[in-house]
């Protein structure tokens, strides 16, 4: 990797042109149609597949040199991953990079939604190891790509009922599988369900898939509903207490080891927010 | 009486090959047609060409569809085909395994058809897929198993449930007891002929077993290189075969 040396040597974002376009046509045609997988030529990045190649590559593709970037990962800007990411755009793009949701023009993520309502004008980024929701059910491209264009969804529902029977209840966490505008059936990627209501919102939501090679996207406001039957309806589920150092109620929390003796507690995954919940003065029954 | 499917000069070669050439009958609602003839006959693909599984160079399918009425299905849209082959359409393949998914339970086999043409309560589910693994003779306290850790006999029986549980009109069946041990066809087919009675249902069997037709069919093809060469009640056809290859077969000369 010499990107270090020398900016010139690189186009804006790291990507040439003429591959920023061709992603952006994938990406226009994935709004055009939202939730319906548009396969697009995946690049060589200079980190490893599992490493967000395809969100980067979305995220390369609509950076512009007045965006504002934020990357997280689990809800936390400073994961290895997440700091590699922004360093990359950093160096090859020059952009801003910010931590705060609101001040954020473009968020690329890995299995979260940010807490605080994103608005319209942003882009939300999403990273994507398993693009296909039928994959589990039947391991054949052409056949997996039949059942979406004559809609045969109906054993999706059978990845439930099984999960009825085994547990009582539908165990799905995360990866939660959801139609779009009553049309695709969509993976939304590793994001935990109960992120799965703020779907539904007025920013733009783009899903890049490296190694799969597959970008999909839904537009502002677009009707995502969770699978369920009629006597399980979805339930994304609501954290039984709040945050331990914000005292937030209603925000998804990570459990967290904090001394050698297994003390446990639970926190916002969040990190952005709760840090700023804080400074604000919130507190919760650990500060 | 109106005809449930009418099957006019069905054609396949592979190449220069015959698969099966010419081949024309007509079924009624609740009736029963073998096809017997030994491998290679063209009776698999007479099968696959009228499920459409292969299509066909010729011919037509005529079925009288619950919804459109009669219609030439070779010509249908493969979204209308699939449908068909999820509602009025059922196909039992000899491997049981082809025909389920041995990596979900035995309750969930049953009721993916269910799900499949829009049902969404799970108890209603649950509650017809536990009706069906009754009918079909396997134990209720089996319903969360996968079918790996059935029987041979019993896979083919859940294969059973899970094909007939949305009450299709009509069943192609790909020789049904092939490869089961003798004691267990015996059962299987007992339990074949009480569902064929019971729910009124076609179907188009196919196999090499003449027991099989004896006891199931009410109507016979012998199939040779492809072609017809006798149609009849089965009863007829089997104690006063016509032709000579089904005089062979019937004196079990030859072994298919
Ligand atoms: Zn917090």
């Amino acid at each position: 990797m010499e990107w270090g040396n020398s900016m010139t040597e690189y186009n804006f974002a790291y990507l040439d042109e003429q591959t920023k376009r061709m992603i952006r046509r994938a990406i226009l045609k994935g709004l055009a149609i939202p939730g319906y997988q548009v396969p697009f030529a995946s690049r060589e990045m200079p980190m490893p597949y599992g490493w967000g190649t395809g969100g980067v590559q979305v995220s390369a593709a609509v950076l512009t040199p007045e965006d504002t970037l934020k990357v997280i990962d689990q809800g936390a800007d400073d994961t290895t991953n997440a700091v590699s990411i922004r360093k990359f755009f950093e160096r090859t793009a020059g952009v801003a990079t910010t931590t705060a949701t609101a001040e954020a023009s473009v968020i690329q993520t890995r299995h979260r939604i940010p807490e605080e309502p994103l608005v319209e004008d942003q882009i939300l980024v999403y990273q994507v190891p398993i693009p296909e929701p039928l994959r589990f059910l039947e391991p054949r491209e052409t056949e997996t790509r039949k059942m979406h264009s004559l809609e045969e969804y109906g054993p999706m529902h059978v990845k439930l009922y099984e999960d009825i029977s085994r547990h009582g209840h539908i165990a799905t966490a995360y990866a939660y599988p959801v139609q779009v505008e009553g049309r695709y059936m969509m993976d939304p990627s590793p994001i935990p369900k109960f992120d799965n209501p703020k779907m539904e919102m007025p920013a733009i939501q783009l899903f890049g898939a490296g190694r799969e090679q597959r970008i999909y996207a839904l537009p502002p406001y677009t009707k995502v509903v969770s699978l369920d039957f009629e006597d399980h309806p979805f339930d994304p589920s609501k954290a039984p207490h709040p945050c331990r150092l914000c005292g937030a109620e209603g925000a998804y929390l990570d459990e967290v080891i904090t001394d050698d003796e297994g003390g446990r507690m639970f926190v916002c995954s969040d990190t952005d927010f709760c840090e700023r919940r804080r400074a604000a003065g919130h507190e919760g029954a650990q500060a | 009486m109106t005809l449930l499917m009418s099957v006019r000069d069905i054609t396949k070669y592979y190449g220069r090959y015959i698969g099966c050439a010419e081949v024309s009958f007509d079924l009624y609602p609740g009736e029963v047609m073998g096809v017997v003839g030994e491998s290679g006959s063209g009776k698999s693909t007479l099968l696959n060409c009228l499920a459409g599984h292969l299509p066909p160079d010729r011919g037509e399918v005529l079925f009288d569809s619950r919804v459109d009425g009669p219609k030439d299905t070779l010509k249908m849209s493969e979204p209308e085909r699939r449908m068909l082959g999820r509602t009025d359409w059922a196909f039992v393949h000899q491997n049981a395994r082809d025909g389920l998914r041995m990596n979900v339970s035995a309750g969930g086999n049953v009721g993916e058809r269910l799900m499949a043409v829009g049902a969404r309560n799970y108890g209603d589910i649950r509650r017809q897929a536990t009706q069906w693994l009754g009918r079909v003779e396997i134990s209720e306290t089996r319903i969360d198993d996968r079918p790996t850790t059935f029987s041979g006999g019993m896979q083919q029986r859940l294969q059973i449930a899970r094909n007939l549980v949305t009450g299709p009109r009509l069943v192609f069946m790909d020789e049904p007891t092939g490869g089961l041990d003798v004691s267990v066809q015996a059962r299987l087919l007992d339990l074949l002929r009480g569902l064929v009675r019971d729910m009124g249902l076609s179907a188009i069997i196919v196999t090499h077993d003449l027991a099989v037709v004896r006891l199931l069919a009410d109507r016979l093809m012998v199939m040779k290189d492809g072609h017809v060469v006798e149609a009849g009640l089965t009863d007829q056809v089997l104690d006063d075969p016509q032709h000579a290859y089904t005089q062979l077969l019937v004196s079990s000369v030859l072994q298919v």
